[in-house]
């Protein structure tokens, strides 16, 4: 699901780049819960949250809702790790951030199907 | 507390009883013992031991549950039990529990006083349906138990949304009714009910109190309902007076139908009162004076009540038409206009139509027998009245005196004759003409000397007849009116052979011509010989005399005029224009489908011969000046060549089951023909012919060898040549023949045929006008298993079509298609899905106007129990996004709603077309949609 979402810095996807892997996704479908981990480019990339969000979007757009989502960094491999996973864990943040226009055109961006 | 009903029961139970089972099934009684919530393994257990019951055990069991357990306390599914425990304790005990007397009646009240959930009202309410049906006693308890059932009445009850148990308030209605219209012992309280819920505002109590009452009349009698009359009869007098609702009206009337009928029904002892009568006076004085004011608004209530009472009985018809009748021929000689005269004759047509129920007139005491003159004079007044709408009720009124055998003089009926003779022909309104011309149809069956003496010479004269004054449109247009009236009154046997000659002399005359005008007589000949061999086809003596007498005649006619031309190619004959013959077709045709083997075979002896060998012998005047041979090439046989269309009529008609002579020899004509012959007209009759032979032969070795002669010479002829279009036509009818039989070739021709579709020189442009009209002709004459067929073919045949063919096309085959979808059949379902996506896609701007249903219909397939249907569903969800967004955004919330169940389906490949079609939603109308790459923000 997650793997054609692009990146919104390059033209490649995010399984291209190597961001999110089959390994670091867990699905219990008994307990309805996904989480995953994906890996930025490089420590400080700021387009962390972005990328976050849009797994969580897309998620939450293709899950069915009795799904508990939760997107988080791999651990050590981003500066600020600690502030990214927080806000991918809030809802009310995520929620805020789909409202804010520019925001949701980058992550739609990321989201549409490559023609 | 449902621990302790068990425990009581147990207690109760019977120790004997209980060792039993334990002592069989252990295992599972204690199981059900212990989980005492599940009561239902214990009923089902408890039903299964009624057999083996001792004696008397059912009474103490029932007698403790009355004394013991308070069932209205219990849950639902406990006091199912009870009653399911009572019910099956009737059907086996029924000795054992008659012996409680009205004790158990009693009991059972108390158990049912306030129960208050539908599944076991309904449950409950049989019981007490077997309780009366069986004659349990009901002893002093007759009011409590109606008490304790019509408090439910009337039933108002709205089963809640997705409600699993599927019970409808219209259960409730039938089941409570069922109980209350059970016994005349309830009649004294439920009448008053009755009137009192009648009153009522709401429009279901009143109509479930009138259908009540409808019931109840079945089983009263005089004795119940004496009491009540009065108030009955202003009830359902102040409705039908001033109700606008035409189903309050219907009911009120039925239930008076009902009242009337009962209270004629009781037995007289000769000290009562007859209570029909008193109750009829009380109808008549109410309504009788409306009658004398044909302009006023309770003019038709009032009829419609007298029609009803009346209408219960020989007696009470007797009682009202007594009264009624006189009343209403004065009041026609009083009012003078025609509006009004005609209310009145309705009003006379309706009691006369009451008459017609009870048949013969012949009773002294019949009031219409002692009013004949003035009824007649009254009904042909209207007939010579301006007003057509007067006139057509006064011949649906002498259509009605007809039929009531004995009342027309002999000399009425001529007079009846001569009007509709008139009417038929002269009168200018054609709604009043063909009222006539179906009037003789319906009367002639009953007086066929009277219709064949008198009607059919007049007619004949008429036709002949050849006036110098009358212009020439005018006499046309009394020829036509003659024709068809000729075809109407043909609706009995005797009748048919005066008409049959009549018609034939007719086409020998008008056929002589060339003119333009001739050809179109002759069609109209034949349309009225059509109407003929209709009528006549369900009687098989009429049914041989008209193919016998009609198919020779044609076939000389035909013979003749080819023959001729094939001397004088000059002279044009009117019968062998092709819109002539292809009016004969059906006149054959209808003659011929309905005969009996035997005399097909006997008739197919002659025809195959004709057209094979030019063997005339059996046609009338058969002195020809050459011989006939359709099948022979040769250019002046080109008008015999066209006759082809008489065989296939014929023979394409035949029973299946009758032989055909020298079939096979038939067929390689037919096809030589349909693929040889430059004339459109007859190549494709020709393959009409062939396909059809081929669609009725049996199986074996002989059909295989001609069809794949057909399909090497179409190959050929569809390879190259001048003659691709006779090659197409051939291929179409056959593989159409082929299809409609389930040979396995069929689906190599339809292959064929669809890649045909892309050939530019026979191109889709004229193939597609010609075929999709056939397809959705055929979709709506289809059943559901084979509307998926021709979905199938529709939509094969929209994936092979040019854009702009496609454009135009669309609007019409839409509407079929969006019906197809509602369809309950998958297979259509299916298909129609994958027909409708590639249109989204195509034609985005004709689709939009239906978004409301495509959006509709698509979310609901979505949860369809077949997986290819929800997974065509998606898709097509998914291919409405390309719609203009303007179009889809008040439907977004609406569709990503809907489509968050589908992402849960238990189908991987479903929930992966909803994951699509859903993101595709979503990013509707949202910045951003569409850029697949974006320049680097950082």
């Amino acid at each position: 699901l997650i793997r054609s979402i692009n990146d919104p810095e390059h033209p490649l996807t995010l399984e291209e780049l190597n961001v999110v892997e089959q390994v670091r996704v867990k699905v219990d479908d008994a307990e309805s819960t996904v989480a995953v981990a994906f890996t930025p480019t490089i420590p400080h990339c700021s387009m962390a949250t972005l990328i976050g969000l849009s797994i969580k979007v897309k998620l939450i757009r293709s899950l069915p809702e009795r799904f508990k989502l939760d997107v988080h960094i791999t651990p050590g491999t981003h500066a600020s790790e600690h502030a990214v996973n927080k806000q991918l864990a809030d809802k009310e943040r995520v929620a805020a951030a789909l409202e804010n226009s520019h925001l949701l055109e980058v992550v739609n961006q990321c989201l549409s199907a490559r023609s | 507390m449902e621990a302790g009903l068990c425990c009581s029961l147990w207690k109760h139970w019977g120790l004997a009883w209980k060792t039993q089972i334990l002592g069989r099934e252990g295992e599972e009684s204690s199981c059900c013992h212990k989980s005492c919530s599940s009561v239902t393994p214990c009923s089902r257990r408890r039903k299964s031991m009624c057999e083996v019951l001792s004696p008397g055990l059912a009474v103490s069991v029932l007698k403790t549950i009355f004394q013991e357990v308070h069932v209205q306390s219990l849950l639902q599914l406990d006091r199912h039990t009870v009653y399911s425990i009572i019910t099956n304790f009737m059907g086996t005990r029924e000795e054992e529990l008659k012996g409680l007397g009205a004790d158990f009646t009693f009991g059972f009240i108390q158990v049912m006083d306030g129960e208050k959930d539908p599944r076991n009202l309904l449950v409950a309410f049989q019981i007490v349906r077997d309780l009366i049906a069986k004659n349990y006693a009901l002893g002093p308890f007759v009011e409590e138990l109606f008490e304790v059932t019509s408090c439910y009445f009337p039933i108002d009850f709205t089963p809640p949304p997705n409600d699993p148990h599927g019970i409808q308030k219209e259960d409730l209605i039938l089941s409570l009714r069922a109980v209350l219209a059970s016994t005349p012992q309830f009649a004294e309280f439920l009448l008053p009910l009755l009137i009192e819920k009648m009153d009522s505002d709401l429009q279901s109590a009143k109509l479930d109190s009138l259908q009540t009452l409808t019931a109840c009349c079945a089983i009263y009698g005089q004795k119940e309902l004496q009491e009540f009359l009065p108030s009955l009869w202003s009830s359902l007098r102040r409705e039908v007076f001033q109700t606008a609702s035409e189903k309050v009206e219907a009911e009120c009337l039925a239930a008076l139908h009902a009242l009337s009928a009962c209270l004629s029904r009781s037995v007289l002892s000769s000290d009562t009162e007859d209570l029909l009568d008193s109750f009829l006076s009380s109808i008549l004085q109410d309504c009788r004076h409306h009658l004398c004011e044909p302009d006023m608004k309770l003019v038709w209530p009032s009829a419609k009540l007298l029609q009803a009472a009346a209408g219960a009985s020989l007696r009470a018809y007797h009682r009202v038409t007594r009264s009624v009748l006189p009343l209403l021929l004065e009041q026609y000689t009083k009012h003078p206009q025609s509006s009004q005269r005609r209310t009145i004759l309705e009003m006379l047509l309706g009691f006369l139509e009451l008459q017609q129920k009870w048949g013969c007139v012949e009773e002294d005491e019949s009031t219409l027998l002692s009013l004949q003159a003035p009824v007649c004079s009254v009904v042909f007044s209207a007939l010579t009245d301006p007003s057509v709408q007067l006139q057509l009720v006064g011949i649906r009124a002498l259509t009605v005196l007809g039929s009531l055998q004995g009342f027309l003089s002999p000399s009425d009926l001529e007079l009846v004759v001569d009007h509709l003779i008139r009417l038929a022909l002269r009168e200018e309104d054609s709604q009043s003409s063909e009222a006539a011309m179906e009037a003789a149809g319906s009367l002639a069956p009953i007086y066929p000397k009277v219709f064949s003496g008198h009607m059919v010479p007049r007619l004949e004269e008429e036709l002949q007849s050849e006036r110098e004054e009358e212009s020439s449109r005018d006499h046309c247009f009394l020829q036509q009116r003659c024709l068809q009236a000729l075809a109407a009154v043909s609706t009995h046997t005797s009748i048919v052979r005066e008409t049959v000659p009549v018609l034939l002399q007719h086409l020998r005359k008008v056929q002589k011509g060339s003119e333009a005008r001739n050809a179109q007589d002759v069609v109209s000949v034949c349309q009225s010989l059509h109407r003929v061999a209709l009528q006549c086809q369900q009687d098989a003596e009429g049914c041989w005399y008209y193919h016998q007498t009609v198919v020779p005649c044609l076939l000389a006619m035909a013979v003749q005029a080819a023959m001729q031309e094939s001397t004088h190619p000059l002279l044009g004959k009117a019968l062998l224009e092709e819109e002539v013959l292809a009016a004969m077709v059906p006149v054959i045709s209808a003659a011929t489908t309905h005969l009996s083997p035997e005399l097909a075979a006997q008739s197919v002896s002659h025809v195959v011969p004709l057209f094979l060998d030019g063997e005339i012998s059996f046609l009338p005047q058969n002195s020809f000046p050459c011989s006939f041979q359709p099948f022979e090439d040769g250019e002046c046989l080109e008008a015999q060549r066209r006759l082809v269309a008489l065989l296939m009529a014929f023979v394409c008609s035949l029973p299946r089951n009758v032989a055909i002579p020298q079939q096979e020899r038939l067929l390689r004509e037919l096809l030589a023909l349909s693929c040889s012959c430059n004339c459109p007209f007859t190549s494709t009759t020709a393959a009409k012919c062939f396909a059809g032979l081929v669609n009725k032969h049996p199986a074996g070795q002989q059909l295989d060898e001609i069809l794949q002669l057909a399909v090497n010479r179409m190959e050929s002829g569809l390879a190259e040549g001048p003659r691709r279009t006779q090659a197409l036509t051939l291929l179409l009818w056959v593989t159409k023949a082929l299809v409609l039989r389930y040979h396995p070739l069929s689906s190599r021709l339809t292959d064929k045929l669809l890649d045909l579709l892309g050939d530019t020189e026979l191109g889709p442009g004229r193939f597609f006008p010609a075929t999709v009209p056939k397809l959705v002709q055929g979709f709506h004459g289809a059943g559901p298993d084979v509307k998926a067929n021709y979905l199938k073919g529709l939509s094969h045949v929209l994936n092979h079509l040019p854009k702009p063919v496609l454009v135009t096309e669309l609007p019409t085959l839409l509407s079929l298609l969006l019906e197809a979808l509602s369809c309950s059949d998958r297979v259509v379902q299916l298909s129609t899905l994958s027909c409708l996506q590639p249109l989204l896609l195509e034609a985005p701007q004709i689709m939009s106007l239906h978004i409301d249903t495509l959006v509709t219909k698509f979310l609901s397939l979505t949860s369809s129990p077949t997986m290819a249907v929800r997974i065509a569903a998606l898709r097509c969800a998914h291919a409405l996004t390309s719609l203009p967004t303007t179009v889809l955004l008040p439907y977004k919330a609406r569709v990503i709603r809907a489509l968050a169940k589908p992402l849960d389906d238990k189908k991987r490949l479903v929930r992966k077309e909803a994951v699509a079609a859903r993101g595709e939603w979503f990013l509707l109308g949202s910045p951003g949609r569409g850029a697949a790459c974006v320049p680097s923000l950082c």
